[in-house]
């Protein structure tokens, strides 16, 4: 709904909107910064804004000290190892409701979304149980199917509501053409939804990276992913705010710039389709 | 005019997705309904027996339960009063034409990227500290005491933590919605001299009003589940004891699984609630 105004309006609003956002981004901002300073700087008072002597030595502490790259290898694998194999299982289901719907389409999809509405609390400790039982407690991939398995429901969704938008047209126009369900899928319906394709995966991504239940409560050294190191940092020794800085910003960083590629696709995703 | 055989292979292709949710679901949650009815302490003696719907009725009974169902709703309520409101304000802003409108929202949606305990950590230390945080340096700088947070205002300062990531996604939301606003509604109700309140009143915000509901539930829904903001920043201590949260100590902190469980069945139940009334909006707009 945009609407010719006057300029003087836009210069106020603008004035507004830049404040506000400048707020909001603060903290993330100032974290940033901080991780440059040395742990001094960190808590002066008066606080140091820009002027300081930028200095990456944090990084390289908490590097050495706790082997960073550790955590963030198992992010990497945790998040896109849930993803791929998400999808794997997610796009056929999508696929199969969208084209080929039956009058239990409807309810499996609702079924689907119900079972990401469970509270994780409700069945923390069976999930406990069978990862000691199956010795996958500390472990990479009892963690990967874990994650999976909570966003699954999302993946379906967000595919189902892309494939839904390709016309139905092009795929009766393609079977009189002679095409198998084979050639459908490979050369009809594949390009039309790549689009849709990385929009989920780009999300689902974003919250496996972020996912802070099950990482927090089934991994201790080995498989503990970004989430539970920075946790790491709630009983701290001494003076730390700068390391703590430097850890999150590494952290967050590569997520915060996926996420801003997402925006549209966060909206879907999370309303399962109901405000696009 | 799908064939059999495609019908078929179709069926197939959705069978692994709805078999792996249905076991995710069913098997977990049958193993915490029957814990619920047991006497079931790990590290104290495991199994006891059964004992009906005794954990049910001391987990409403202890002291800890109503407690932790006010501080819930006292956090649930507030970041979404806070959420939705300043949602509302902030989408109607951005829509606005101004300069720079793209690094603005960057900036605005950005709280929800961050991880849930980088942001309890960061705001715990370097913001709610009262000796080293910068808020506490605002205080001095005007004359003030710094605030505690932490333990002063405790759910407070849960609540503006929690908030600060959850509003980019009300904003976000609701201003995908109010893009989707006819123009020309707005435009002839400003030639009929409508000024900016009347036609927020009678035309934006009931145009947002599915919108606003959709934000409340999904948002309720994640926020009684919220757990690791709480875990990095009070441990539940001073009156921040969610009832997710009561329930994660109970079941694994002091290991008393059976009366966690029982819990466990009651957060179940209260997160259905919320979800049926979400699974009918969405529902509805499955058959459009």
């Amino acid at each position: 709904m945009a609407r010719a105004v006057t300029r003087q309006r836009k210069a106020i609003n603008t004035v507004v909107a830049w404040t506000i956002g400048l707020l909001i981004f603060f903290p993330i901002l100032w974290t940033f910064l901080t991780s440059f300073k040395t742990e001094a700087q960190a808590i002066a008072d008066p606080p140091v804004w820009f002027f300081f002597d930028w200095t990456l030595e944090n990084y390289r502490v908490v590097q050495e000290r706790s082997n960073y790259t550790r955590f963030l290898w198992n992010s990497i694998y945790i998040a896109g190892g849930s993803t791929l194999l998400g999808m794997i299982i997610a796009i056929p289901a999508a696929w199969s409701m969208a084209f080929v719907p039956s009058n239990q389409t409807k309810n499996i999809l609702l079924w689907m979304l119900s079972t990401k509405m469970l509270p994780a609390v409700g069945v923390l400790y069976p999930i406990y149980l069978i990862f000691i039982q199956l010795g996958l407690l500390d472990s990479r991939f009892g963690l990967t199917i874990v994650i999976m398995l909570i966003n699954l429901p999302i993946m379906v969704w967000m595919l189902y509501t892309y494939f839904k938008e390709i016309p139905g047209e092009i795929l009766e126009a393609a079977r009189m053409d002679g095409a198998g369900l084979r050639e459908e899928i490979l050369f009809v319906l594949t390009p039309m939804a790549i689009p849709g394709i990385a929009s989920t995966v780009l999300l689902n991504i974003i919250l496996a990276w972020n996912e802070a239940f099950w990482t927090l409560n089934l991994t201790a050294s080995r498989a503990a992913p970004l989430t539970a190191f920075i946790a790491s940092y709630s009983s701290p020794e001494g003076l730390f705010y700068a390391k703590l800085s430097a850890a999150s910003t590494m952290a967050i960083a590569p997520i915060l710039i996926l996420g801003w590629f997402s925006q549209k696709q966060l909206v879907r995703g999370l309303t399962f389709g109901a405000v696009k | 005019m799908s064939t059999k055989a495609s019908r078929f292979s179709a069926r197939l292709m959705l069978a692994p997705a709805v078999i792996l949710l249905l076991a995710w679901m069913l098997v977990p949650l049958t193993m915490t309904l029957i814990f619920s009815f047991q006497r079931f302490l790990p590290m104290r003696g495991g199994f006891q027996g059964w004992v009906g719907f005794e954990n049910y009725i001391r987990f409403v009974n202890s002291s800890a339960f109503w407690p932790a169902v006010q501080t819930t709703i006292i956090i649930v309520g507030g970041v979404l009063l806070i959420t939705v409101i300043l949602g509302i304000l902030l989408a109607i802003l951005l829509d606005q034409p101004i300069w720079g409108q793209g690094i603005v929202r960057i900036m605005v949606i950005a709280p929800f990227f961050v991880m849930p305990t980088v942001t309890g950590l960061v705001w715990k230390n370097m913001f709610m500290d009262p000796n080293n945080g910068l808020l506490g340096y605002l205080w001095r700088f005007f004359g003030g005491d710094p605030v505690v947070w932490l333990s002063d205002v405790p759910v407070l300062s849960i609540i503006l933590i929690v908030s600060w990531q959850w509003l980019p996604f009300a904003t976000l939301i609701l201003l995908t919605a109010i893009q989707s606003l006819d123009s020309d509604q707005l435009e002839a109700a400003e030639m009929d001299g409508a000024g900016p309140l009347s036609r927020f009143w009678h035309i934006i915000l009931p145009h947002l009003s599915r919108a606003i509901t959709i934000v409340i539930l999904i948002q309720t829904i994640f926020l009684l589940a919220i757990f690791a903001k709480i875990f990095v920043t009070t441990q539940g201590s001073f009156g921040t004891r969610t009832l997710t949260y009561l329930i994660y100590q109970r079941v694994l902190e002091s290991q008393n699984v059976g009366l966690g469980s029982a819990g466990g069945i009651y957060a179940v139940i209260l997160a259905n609630i919320f979800a049926l009334f979400l699974m009918r909006i969405v529902g509805k707009n499955l058959d459009r």
